[in-house]
């Protein structure tokens, strides 16, 4: 197992030396710059080429990514133009606000996905199966930001019961420890606080949430579907065994490989969803980060996310392909 | 110890109860493991009293809270509540008003100005604010280097006294002197009709020279690539103004509470929380749900659904210009006939009643008529269709020409709350006169400000400013002169003639010499002055008054607050 680990992080040394190289020369190939971005109106030619100059924009690019490339190995990933603060101190104070959402929509979409999927299929061709399918279609097809935006303005405007936007409310006075909010109201005896940072995850957790529910529910019934006919599933049955036995040791147990693989994946979609639901719902997470810095073609902050997202999914693939081994101890990682 | 016998495996149940057991300890045993820092007794008014908490929704961060180094609209809104400059604002005008400096006179040949300084001032460390700390400031200013001379860093400084220590032949200062603790001269090295005026920036708001030293304000350009914010500008700035400085969670809000010392009126407020909400959909449902008392630049759409619902709109006098801009570039756009046909051919009054905010005036002029210079008698271009099918008719266009026209799309600028609807409106009124329009719209940045500013190819374009401070070459001057990508066109004379205005010394002469450019600009018809539009600020109803200034000098200790 260490082993698989190693060559794992082994192969990632060159995809990412490739990818800082691709990287490099494809946010410097947009058109406009940092230093027009910055200036606005006042963005005279004179004005940006000083800028440049003094940034150091106008040096031959081999230069420049020598110097990045450098800086980069000993990990600093450099400044966001934009704010003027390191770029990894900028992830790691809204990084926690994402993780905070992920979850709450991840708990949603599992909690919510895999029991509906599980009795689309058992239930096949009858009510709860028709319903789950005109579900998920739906949540597959209706844009995030749309759902986003609907969501809000039914449940922060027309019938306020929820809170419209950022992580907290602004006068509530909340000790901050870990970024975490939930966790450090938790930790503080804040109860409040806790309480308020929660009720600011669900409208954004729900929207987010939608497309990863609607396909594992989909992804769920088909895999039940198919194992539920499996051969071994009728010699279960043929055995006398329990139908909870068969259904909870053989049906959903063999079922879940794919769903696993599905929800592995879906988290790479979660972090390019958080950046529509974080604009609407104002939550300082690293989607609106990351919005700004591509309008604002903050060289070093589309960099450095994209180095640190490639390094978050590789994980999250080998996580994935390791937790197989513990849902069916037939497939052994080797 | 040997245990023989079969091992006992837990049962799944038991597994569970001893992982919730688990849990729960362990939650119990983090509740409360760290200290709360929350104050005791806040918010503990009496029934009917009113919440002294103010709630701003910022639709961006400030760029630094060190206002030397900043000059975007949120930085300086912060700064305006934690900083005070000599200069201030006459309320509601553009026009300079005591404020560090109680009085000032200035030399005959203007290379000299005198400030008598406010006394029993002091910075929110405690050190008093004097002459001394003026010099401090203005030396700290111009002794800046490298990339602390940057445009996006300090761009008022080096735009309005144009040199540095480093480069003194085009300095415009030259020297402090402190005549005791409360009076101060200021040398030029050169005039400078615009010195006073341009001293209510928040730019050149007087900083504690402690505080400034203690956390290294000037170290800055940490990276190769973008300079850092320095210490002071993250988290440490000190200032003699109303409010100081508590907080900033970036990307969250930024807080600030009453200065107990404060010199003058502290006002209704004691806690002010800047809310940062980037969309302005956003920032009106924040509203209505109530999470915040204001924002600013309200979409022109939503202000008479919001003042239906109870919510005041507060309009400022607008120090604004919108114009059209027109390539010289384009062979088409350099015929003075056409640019003319093109004028007559726009209906500006539709135009400001189908598109801009309430308050929005006609533009005849690049400067709104608060600014000195401006000029009642200014050729204009009556709407007049026929007259502008005629003037192409002359110009070799019998049937209209085509033309590409650039506009920025999602963004709002205090001029230009909607771009996308001034366009489609232009659009309809070029084409009534047969010139088709080729819609080129691209993202506002960099795109947009890159294609018009940067490059030779666009056509027409729709762009403007925001004016700082009374100062007609803030506007004019920034336009025209000089030979511009944005225009295309060269014309030494109107170069000539800001420069030579620019660096009078007598104000009356310098206003009829503006008053004359306005009118060769005019004759000119460079680009067309469309409107000048009002931005609204948008209140809960329990804000009963807001401190609106044509130039945002509004300071929070004015507000009136009614539960």
């Amino acid at each position: 197992m260490l082993r698989v680990i190693g060559k794992r992080i082994a192969l990632l040394i060159p995809t990412l030396f490739g990818l800082s190289i691709l990287l490099f020369l494809w946010v410097r190939s947009l058109p406009g710059g940092p230093a027009t971005a910055l200036l606005g109106e006042k963005a005279t030619p004179e004005a940006v080429a000083r800028v440049n100059e003094l940034y150091g924009f106008d040096r031959p690019l081999l230069t420049q990514y020598f110097t990045y490339i450098g800086k980069l190995l000993q990990g600093d990933f450099g400044v966001s133009i934009n704010t003027g603060r390191p770029v990894l101190e900028e992830f790691a104070t809204r990084f926690p606000a994402t993780i905070e959402l992920t979850v709450i929509a991840l708990i949603f979409a599992i909690g919510v996905g895999i029991p509906l999927g599980y009795f689309a299929a058992r239930y096949y061709g009858r009510f709860v199966d028709h319903s789950s399918v005109v579900l998920s279609l739906i949540g597959i097809t209706v844009p995030v930001f749309f759902l986003a935006f609907i969501l809000k303005y039914l449940f922060a405007i027309q019938w306020p019961i929820l809170p419209p936007d950022g992580r907290q409310n602004p006068r509530i006075d909340a000790t901050h420890v870990t970024d975490f909010y939930v966790l450090d109201g938790l930790l503080t005896g804040e109860w409040d606080a806790a309480w308020d940072a929660f009720l600011h995850l669900i409208l954004p957790g729900l929207a987010l949430g939608t497309i990863p529910l609607a396909i594992i529910v989909r992804i769920t019934r088909a895999s039940v579907l198919e194992v539920q006919n499996a051969d071994y599933v009728r010699t279960a049955r043929a055995k006398g065994l329990l139908e909870r036995t068969i259904r909870g040791r053989f049906v959903l147990r063999n079922a879940m490989l794919p769903v696993v693989t599905t929800i592995g994946l879906q988290l790479g979609l979660l972090i390019s969803g958080a950046v529509l639901t974080e604009t609407v719902f104002a939550f300082n997470g690293i989607g609106r980060f990351l919005r700004d810095a591509i309008f604002g073609l903050d060289y070093p902050v589309l960099q450095g996310f994209i180095i640190f997202i490639a390094i978050l999914y590789a994980f999250i693939n080998l996580i994935v392909d390791l937790s197989y081994s513990v849902i069916d101890p037939r497939v052994r990682v080797q | 110890m040997s245990n023989s016998g079969t091992p006992v495996r837990p049962s799944p149940a038991k597994k569970r109860a001893a992982l919730t057991a688990g849990i729960s300890i362990s939650a119990l045993l983090l509740t409360g493991c760290v200290q709360s820092q929350r104050e005791e007794n806040t918010g503990t008014e009496g029934e009917g009293a009113v919440d002294t908490t103010f709630v701003f929704a910022a639709s961006a961060d400030p760029k630094s809270l060190d206002p030397a180094f900043a000059s975007d609209g949120e930085s300086f809104r912060v700064s305006r509540q934690i900083f005070e400059g000599l200069v201030g604002v006459e309320p509601g005008t553009a026009d300079p008003a005591p404020l560090l400096a109680e009085s000032w006179e200035t030399a005959e040949d203007g290379l000299s100005t005198t400030f008598a300084l406010k006394e029993g001032v002091t910075f929110h460390d405690g050190t008093d604010f004097n002459a001394e700390a003026v010099c401090f400031n203005f030396d700290r200013w111009y002794n800046w280097t490298g990339v602390q001379q940057a445009e996006t860093v300090s761009y008022y400084y080096g735009s309005l006294f144009r040199g540095f220590a480093d480069s003194p032949e085009e300095a415009v200062y030259e020297s402090c002197e402190a005549n005791g603790d409360s009076e101060v001269t200021i040398n030029l090295a050169k005039p400078f009709a615009g010195f006073v005026p341009a001293l209510s920036l928040p730019a050149f708001a007087m900083q504690s020279p402690t505080a400034l030293e203690e956390f290294s304000a000037d170290e800055i350009g940490g990276s190769e690539e973008s300079p850092t914010l320095s210490e002071y500008a993250l988290g440490n700035p000190v200032g003699t103004g109303p409010f100081k400085f508590d907080s900033w969670e970036v990307g969250q809000q930024l807080e600030l509470s009453i200065y107990e010392d404060y010199w003058g009126d502290k006002g209704q407020i004691t806690n002010t929380i800047f809310r940062i909400i980037d969309d302005p959909q956003a920032r009106r449902q924040a509203l209505e749900a109530g999470t915040i008392d204001g924002y600013d630049l309200v979409a022109p759409a939503d202000t008479a659904s919001l003042a239906d619902a109870g919510y005041n709109i507060v309009p400022r006098d607008p120090f604004t210009i919108l114009y059209l801009g027109m390539n010289h570039a384009v062979p088409e756009l350099a015929d003075p006939l056409v640019r003319q046909a093109i004028a007559h051919a726009i209906d500006k009054q539709a135009l400001v009643d189908q598109t801009l905010p309430e308050g929005t005036e006609v533009a005849t002029q690049f400067i709104p008529d608060v600014v000195d210079g401006f000029n009642e008698e200014v050729t204009t271009y009556d709407f007049d269709p026929e007259r502008a099918k005629e003037l192409l008719a002359e110009a070799g266009y019998p049937d209209g020409f085509e033309v590409q026209f650039n506009y920025p799309t999602n963004v709002s600028r205090p001029y230009m709350p909607t771009p996308e609807q001034v366009f489609t409106n232009l659009t309809a009124q070029l084409g009534e006169v047969g010139i088709t329009v080729t819609p080129a719209p691209a993202a506002w940045s960099p795109d947009y400000l890159n294609q018009v500013q940067g490059t030779p190819d666009h056509g027409l374009h729709l762009l403007g400013w925001t004016g700082d401070y009374n100062d007609t070459d803030n506007f004019i001057g920034v336009f025209f002169g000089q030979e511009k990508l944005e225009f295309g066109f060269n014309n030494p004379e109107l170069f000539a003639a800001l420069t030579e205005a620019r660096g009078m010394t007598d104000r009356e002469e310098q206003t009829a010499a503006y008053e004359e450019i306005n009118e060769q600009i005019a004759e000119f018809n460079p680009a067309i002055p469309l409107a000048h539009p009002a931005p609204s600020l948008a209140f809960a109803p329990r804000v009963t008054s807001y401190p609106a200034s044509p130039v945002n000098d509004e300071v929070f200790t004015d507000i009136e607050l009614s539960e």
